[in-house]
């Protein structure tokens, strides 16, 4: 059990790696559908050993949402652009290897030494957390396109969901399921903001707007 | 020292030129031709050695120097290499990065032997070699080093003392079913990244295309086109031990049998080694060449698995 738990972090420190790595648009948003099939997977190996109904509904739900749900919403929404690759992003995809290298790093040494109340399913699972969280924060800044500072957002908030599942048997299941409906709404919302901004100004590169005055 | 230890170089220096008849076959095979013979590299080698060799008037003793000193450096490194949990001939700490400094010995001579020649397309061939190899060689040894992490719980009796950790023999004769068991993921990883760094180091497909004939595209083939005759042989059996070294460390990784017995062990690799083989011919037929720009992105990607996989073994 806890090989394969070993196994699925290391599957999501990799689609992390992906995600900064590939310019194509919809790989990345297939990238983020993997991993949160994944993450889902997780409730139901880290908790307490015989399966709960509160663990099989979060780990439905998060399924369902962030594997299919969300990823449908963007793919729709990256249809409606009709916008195919990152072309010039700000930091290089071989740069942006290396900073993931330094974050890993980073997150492994700062998890290590962060105290925590409870005992954890597996040393990693911190590290994995922290990891996520600053590899969707540096999408958000490393990118142009509007679409891949979604996909940044949702990476972040997988990688607060993972520092939840630390908690998992103390957190209740009510929390969880409103932030999942708050992210659901957050999409919902961008992924027509994304249309709306690529049919006003003909493209979706956030740095460009930055420009616009009313 | 037994006598497997002292019989298996020899052995790799008869059998390595069959992996590239592998490669070759399996290629063939997917495109749907009869294909060259599995032993097509032996009869090259036969042919080659028999003519002569025609030199330039603008190189110097270096170009005449290149070959020979790939070929020694390579036969060099055959003697610290295991062929999984069968030991090498010669095993003390620190012996893999001897290992990767004959390799790297064997390119610097292959690039100054095609700088001496004064041929423009010779000099941008050497320049890229020179590039992608120094983003593969980290990954090599990161990995290796990550290797010697997982195992080093697991250091079989023979080489148990602490001595024997750092050396290849040693980390090799660790990786038993147990390693793998402990530490699979991170392992995994290692193969990955000193699988990509084979196929690179190697000139095959996705890094270099060995069929190539513009000499735009080429890497490695452009360097030895001024090579003749017995050169040109010593070449291409020095590119064929490359393949076998770079092959025995990724295959000792795949195959995790160590029984003590090491004609058993060795027999293992050696089955290893003709699955990467076979596995390298499925690359080739089924991928296309990576853009040049791609490439140092596909390389730093196999360093991040070995680095990866490092950190994931000193924390664990």
């Amino acid at each position: 059990m806890r090989l394969l738990v070993d196994a699925l972090i290391v599957l999501l420190i990799l689609t992390n790696l992906r995600l900064v790595a590939s310019s194509h648009l919809a790989a990345c948003i297939y990238v983020v559908a993997l991993q949160g099939l994944v993450l889902g997977l997780l409730p139901l190996l880290v908790g307490t050993d015989p399966l709960t109904l509160r663990a099989c509904v979060l780990s439905g739900l998060t399924m369902v949402l962030k594997g299919i749900i969300f990823p449908w919403l963007l793919l729709r929404a990256l249809r409606a652009v009709q916008v195919r690759k990152e072309m010039e992003p700000l930091v290089g995809y071989t740069t942006s290897l290396l900073v993931g290298a330094v974050l890993l790093a980073l997150a492994m040494w700062f998890g290590r030494r962060l105290p925590l109340p409870v005992s954890e399913a597996s040393p990693l699972m911190v590290p994995l957390a922290l990891f996520t969280i600053m590899i969707g924060l540096f999408a958000i800044v490393s990118r142009r396109k509007a679409l891949t500072q979604v996909l940044g957002y949702l990476v972040m908030e997988n990688g607060i969901y993972a520092f939840g599942l630390t908690f998992a048997r103390e957190e209740p299941l009510l929390v969880e399921l409103g932030t999942l409906l708050d992210i659901f709404m957050a999409v919902f919302v961008m992924g027509i903001t994304i249309f709306h901004i690529s049919r006003e100004f003909d493209h979706i590169d956030t740095d460009r707007l930055s420009l616009l005055k009313d | 020292m037994n006598t497997p230890s002292l019989i298996l170089p020899f052995l790799a220096l008869i059998l390595s030129p069959l992996l590239v008849g592998i490669v070759n076959r399996t290629k063939a095979f997917f495109a749907g031709r009869t294909g060259q013979p599995l032993f097509q590299l032996y009869f090259d080698l036969a042919k080659l050695l028999r003519k002569g060799a025609v030199y330039s008037k603008t190189t110097s003793w270096i170009f005449r120097a290149g070959p020979v000193v790939q070929l020694a450096a390579a036969i060099t490194a055959l003697f610290v290499l295991p062929w999984g949990g069968a030991s090498a001939p010669f095993h003390f700490n620190g012996d893999l990065i001897l290992l990767a400094y004959l390799m790297g010995l064997m390119r610097f001579f292959t690039v100054l032997a095609a700088l001496d020649t004064g041929s423009a397309f010779e000099g941008m061939g050497a320049s890229r070699e020179v590039q992608f190899s120094a983003l593969a060689e980290p990954a090599l040894l990161v990995g290796l080093a990550a290797a010697a992490h997982a195992g080093h719980d697991h250091i079989a009796p023979p080489l148990g003392n602490f001595q024997g950790a750092l050396s290849l023999s040693g980390i090799y004769s660790s990786l038993s079913m147990d390693a793998w068991l402990s530490s699979g993921p991170a392992l995994l990883m290692v193969a990955g990244a000193l699988f990509v760094v084979f196929l690179a180091e190697n000139s095959r497909i996705p890094f270099d295309d060995p069929n190539t004939h513009l000499e735009l595209t080429m890497i490695h083939e452009v360097m030895i086109l001024d090579h003749g005759g017995p050169d040109l042989a010593m070449i291409l059996y020095g590119a064929s031990l490359k393949m076998w070294l770079l092959g025995s460390l990724t295959a000792g990784l795949i195959v995790p049998v160590r029984t003590g017995n090491a004609w058993l062990d060795a027999s293992a690799v050696f089955a290893g080694l003709c699955f990467l083989a076979l596995l390298t011919g499925v690359v080739e037929s089924t991928m296309a060449r990576l853009r040049l720009l791609r490439v140092p992105q596909l390389l730093v990607s196999a360093g991040f698995l070995s680095t990866l996989a490092l950190i994931l073994l000193l924390w664990r």
